[in-house]
């Protein structure tokens, strides 16, 4: 009915929280020494903000497909009666919040995957400089 | 279906952006496009599972059909995002020269 505005929210959110960390990351570029092989936090970042608005575009397609989504104020077919409306709210706790949890959490995962791969380069390369 | 659509557009994208020879076609894009709104319909299919069980994997014709629709338009929509992205910021260059010239 509306789920993906829980997952729309959260993108919202980190878009500003990751152009915020960019800036940091910016203006710190020529005082703090920055690890060559650490991921920034800005990228990381954006990569959840990818994976949220794809999501949110393509299940936002899917609900404009199904009538659920009108171009006309309420803008949500589930907002015309407040049954629905209960319907729709329900709907977002369950489901819109199970899919902003698990897309955090695999972002979360791959994040942890990425960091353990580059610091794996980092001391495979270190090795070989020793030999 | 649709979800099984996604996430074989997702896969195959994902292929593709690891045996690329460089990053000027900006595939990783179309890849979270794809990997998130397949985890999004996952839960929506676990959810909808739970609530109709074994008959969630014996839909009606009509429906999968439909499915079938919804799923390839949405892999074109993705298709069309990450092609206006990748024509708005340009990073051959293409566009720009092209302009240039005319």
């Amino acid at each position: 009915m509306a789920c993906f505005l829980v997952s729309a929210a959260e993108a919202a959110i980190v878009t500003a929280v990751e152009k915020n960390a960019e800036k940091k990351e910016s203006q710190n570029e020529g005082h703090v020494e920055v690890k060559e092989t650490k991921i920034p936090l800005s990228r990381k970042l954006k990569w959840l903000t990818y994976l949220l608005w794809g999501g949110v575009a393509m299940l936002a397609f899917e609900h404009i497909w199904h009538g659920e989504v009108t171009p006309f104020f309420p803008f949500l077919t589930a907002m015309n009666s407040p049954e629905d409306t209960a319907e729709m709210l329900h709907e977002m706790a369950t489901a819109g919040v199970g899919m902003a949890v698990l897309l955090t959490g695999v972002w979360a995962g791959m994040c942890a995957v990425a960091d353990r791969i580059v610091k794996r380069a980092d001391n495979s390369k270190t090795e070989e400089e020793t030999i | 279906m649709t979800l099984l659509i996604m996430v074989f557009a997702a896969v195959t994208v994902t292929v593709k952006w690891y045996t690329r020879k460089d990053d000027s076609m900006k595939l990783g894009i179309l890849c979270f496009l794809y990997w998130g709104a397949s985890i999004m319909w996952l839960v929506d299919a676990l959810f909808e599972y739970a609530e109709l069980r074994a008959d969630y994997f014996s839909p009606a014709l009509e429906d999968m059909v439909n499915d079938t629709f919804l799923g390839l338009s949405a892999v074109a929509f993705g298709l069309v995002i990450w092609l206006v992205r990748l024509l708005v910021t340009d990073p051959r260059g293409s566009v720009r020269r092209m302009l240039k010239q005319s």
